[in-house]
């Protein structure tokens, strides 16, 4: 609890959760919160290095805000499109929407 | 006369709760990727980002853990779950990877975390003299519109960009689909 090891762990266990949800998931939306766990770990890691190693306790905060502010246009722009394309091909499974393969 | 605090000590308390916090990050974190289901997995998402929320309380910040709950408990998951729900079809997505896939994905992300953790067990942190404890949120305010400013309205001006762009994709559908 009062060390950074444990915090930078604990981000790094997000992202990688993230990175296996990214991987494996069949659909678009699960590809999307995997990437909003993804963002999380960053920001998690941004907070640690923040409380434990920066002389300034504003900056981390204030980067933080920044992560979560991107992650929510992204979630707006990326539900939009998911939503043109659902419309578009009647399917959000990934595997089938491959009209862009050569 | 006996208090609470005579039979577990605080920073026992504190310890635990931490560790609690952990586990809810986690174990939400397991749940927003491993169910097929989607309205599962946003709700693993929602768990998971309580947990970083309450870990954020540890981290010395009330204000950006009290962010993290309006904008991705408030915000993002309602936005996913309206998007879910207005779009009826979109929760047939409910079908189980091939396993050859999942074990891909599997052992792609182990070894991301091995690489990383072996990293950071080997890193040298130069300790502060004096870390800054000014955790007003009066501070992080004037910081916000003195030193970051222009990615302050950087960010509200992609805010604006993504959700007008939000509106005309979704229209530009509507217009396919009627031709």
């Amino acid at each position: 609890m009062e060390s950074l090891l444990t915090y930078l762990i604990l981000g790094a266990l997000l992202f990688c959760i993230g990175m296996f949800g990214l991987l494996q998931h069949n659909s678009l939306i699960g590809m999307l919160i995997a990437t909003e766990l993804i963002l999380n770990g960053a920001g998690l890691n941004a907070m640690a290095f923040n409380f434990f190693l920066s002389s300034d306790a504003t900056t981390g905060q204030a980067f933080t805000l920044f992560i979560m502010g991107i992650a929510a246009a992204e979630a707006a722009i990326a539900l939009s499109i998911m939503i043109a394309v659902f419309r578009r091909f009647h399917d959000i499974r990934v595997d089938s929407i491959s009209q862009l393969k050569g | 006369m006996n208090t609470i605090a005579d039979f577990i000590p605080p920073i026992l308390v504190a310890q635990g709760i931490f560790w609690l916090l952990v586990l809810i990050a986690l174990s939400g974190a397991v749940m927003a990727v491993v169910p097929a289901k989607i309205v599962h997995n946003v709700l693993g998402l929602a768990q998971s980002m309580f947990g970083v929320a309450g870990i954020y309380l540890y981290l010395g910040s009330q204000f950006v853990s009290m962010m993290q709950l309006l904008i991705y408990v408030g915000a993002i998951c309602v936005t996913y779950i309206f998007a879910i729900m207005l779009s009826p079809p979109m929760e047939l997505g409910g079908e189980k990877p091939t396993l050859f896939k999942l074990i891909l994905a599997l052992i792609a992300s182990v070894v991301t975390f091995i690489a990383l953790v072996q990293m950071l067990l080997g890193a040298q942190w130069a300790p502060l003299a004096a870390p800054g404890r000014d955790w007003t949120i009066k501070t992080l305010g004037q910081v916000l519109l003195t030193r970051y400013f222009l990615v302050f309205e950087l960010i509200s001006l992609l805010l604006v960009v993504a959700i007008i762009g939000a509106i005309m994709i979704t229209n530009l559908g509507v217009s396919r689909e009627r031709k």
